[in-house]
């Protein structure tokens, strides 16, 4: 771990501002674009309503969506193990200052503290490499869309119909609940827990950045054309645009298994990366994990 | 520009599948724990706060900050709707519910009362948090131990929306049509 003039704790709150109230420049395209094709004028009064609020958000420095979400955090490269109660410390203080809903609830009792923290909370996943930097990164992830989840553990003669048609028929499902059109992230093999994972950090890349995997690519825009051709529209109430982007992550996973987790994002995907080295630190808005 | 001010039940019923409206007036909130309380206290037989009769209930747990002893509304767009399914019935009849907002619509049982009280689901557009905010000011808060975002917020609208009529009062649903003609490829 670096040591900076800035502390790992106000990194995060840097973190958490730029989340909240800036939505991610690929993503902002993805909308204008989706906006361009939309005929229907329900749709267009839903898109409009969007881009309003993202511009009203980032002037006034606001969270552009009242649901703050969980901030999963992702920490990459260089770290110690100080860096856990860091995190914390900086949610602790966004929640105050920035501020962020008080989300998170005892699951039994549905008691809340008011400050974002609790046991597990937040949710940290730690992936040490050789490289010389330290990278933190952060996903808000709203109830709405959180809640439309989906795991299938499909069976290996299932193959590639089998995927497709779990990922559009999970997404036709959820119709306007996780306030479409968003990025949907595939997670695709692994163990169960591991597939889920992947079909989030799948949302974290930049949505303009092309897979290189060939076979994942021509699927992900196959998704792409059968979701939008579905005629759900934003909000689930019709119209040509129902996702701006499918992401897959893939793993190698046991012989007799097809895992597939779909994990869908409203249209405010929320991201923001911190990469620190020993001459500064850099703030993105995309990172590949 | 369709504005609705404390709308009659015939002017509830006169709306059609579509139409864009804004409102202007009273407008409470209510997620999962008011709508429990509030069903829990009227079965008890104890007080339940007189502004929740013929209502306009936002699904919405907003962002709120303590501003000279009162409240700002810094983030509030709705809420998924359709959490609330097994309770918003036995709402709209005990209560004479006028409008629901909230975002992905509601069940049919939910569209069955509303069309025999004179009901209609507004759809505002989800996470459009700081545009809906700034046609909002607050009047404090019911039932405030229930957490900032479950509290019953009372809240005066000017202009709140645009508001899709996404359920009407005749038990049609823009989301039942949408997704009885989804091509799924």
């Amino acid at each position: 771990m670096i040591k900076l003039p800035e502390s790992t704790e106000q990194i995060v709150v840097n973190l958490l501002r730029l989340a909240n109230t800036k939505l991610p420049s690929d993503v902002g395209w993805a909308l204008e674009a989706a906006a361009a094709w939309e005929t229907s004028s329900i749709a267009m009064s839903q898109l409009g309503a969007i881009m309003d609020n993202v511009k009203k958000a980032e002037l006034l420095g606001r969270p552009m969506c009242q649901d703050t979400g969980i901030p999963v955090f992702y920490v990459k490269g260089k770290f110690d193990s100080s860096i856990r109660n860091d995190i914390r410390s900086g949610v602790k203080r966004a929640t105050e200052i920035i501020p962020l809903r008080p989300n998170t609830v005892d699951p039994i009792t549905r008691e809340n503290h008011g400050d974002n923290l609790g046991k597990g909370m937040p949710p940290i996943h730690f992936i040490p490499t050789d490289d010389d930097f330290t990278e933190i990164s952060v996903l808000l992830k709203g109830a709405g869309s959180e809640n439309m989840t989906r795991l299938a553990m499909l069976n290996p003669a299932d193959g590639q119909d089998g995927i497709r048609r779990f990922v559009i028929d999970s997404v036709l499902d959820a119709g306007g609940r996780p306030c479409p059109p968003g990025v949907v992230g595939v997670g695709i093999g692994g163990m169960a827990d591991d597939c889920i994972a992947m079909s989030k950090e799948a949302m974290l890349s930049p949505i303009d950045s092309e897979n290189k995997d060939e076979v994942l690519k021509a699927l992900e825009e196959d998704l792409f054309v059968a979701i939008n051709g579905s005629g759900m529209g934003p909000m689930g109430l019709g119209g040509s645009s129902s996702v701006l982007a499918v992401r897959i992550k893939t793993s190698y996973c046991h012989t007799a298994s097809l895992p597939v987790a779909v994990s869908i994002g409203c249209w405010a995907t929320r991201r923001a990366s911190a990469r620190i080295t020993e001459t500064g630190v850099e703030y993105s808005q995309g990172a590949e994990i | 520009m369709k504005i609705l001010s404390k709308p009659t039940e015939k002017d509830i019923r006169s709306l059609e599948l579509g139409d864009v409206v804004y409102i202007t007036g009273d407008v409470i909130t209510g997620r999962d724990e008011m709508h429990m309380r509030a069903l829990k206290y009227l079965r008890e037989g104890k007080e339940v706060p007189s502004d929740i009769y013929n209502s306009i209930l936002y699904h919405c747990g907003p962002i709120m900050s303590k501003k000279n002893g009162g409240w700002k509304v810094v983030a509030a767009g709705p809420t998924t709707s359709a959490r609330m399914n097994s309770l918003e019935s036995d709402m709209i009849r005990s209560f004479g519910l006028r409008a629901i907002i909230g975002k992905g619509g509601m069940s049919a049982d939910v569209s069955a009362a509303m069309e025999e009280i004179g009901c209609v689901y507004l759809a505002a557009t989800g996470g459009a948090a700081v545009s809906l905010a700034e046609c909002l000011s607050a009047d404090g808060a019911e039932w405030e131990d229930l957490g900032m975002a479950e509290a019953m917020w009372r809240f005066r609208a000017e202009r709140l929306g645009p508001l899709v009529v996404a359920m009407d009062s005749c038990g049609n649903s823009l989301y039942e049509n949408v997704r009885a003609s989804l091509r799924r490829a």
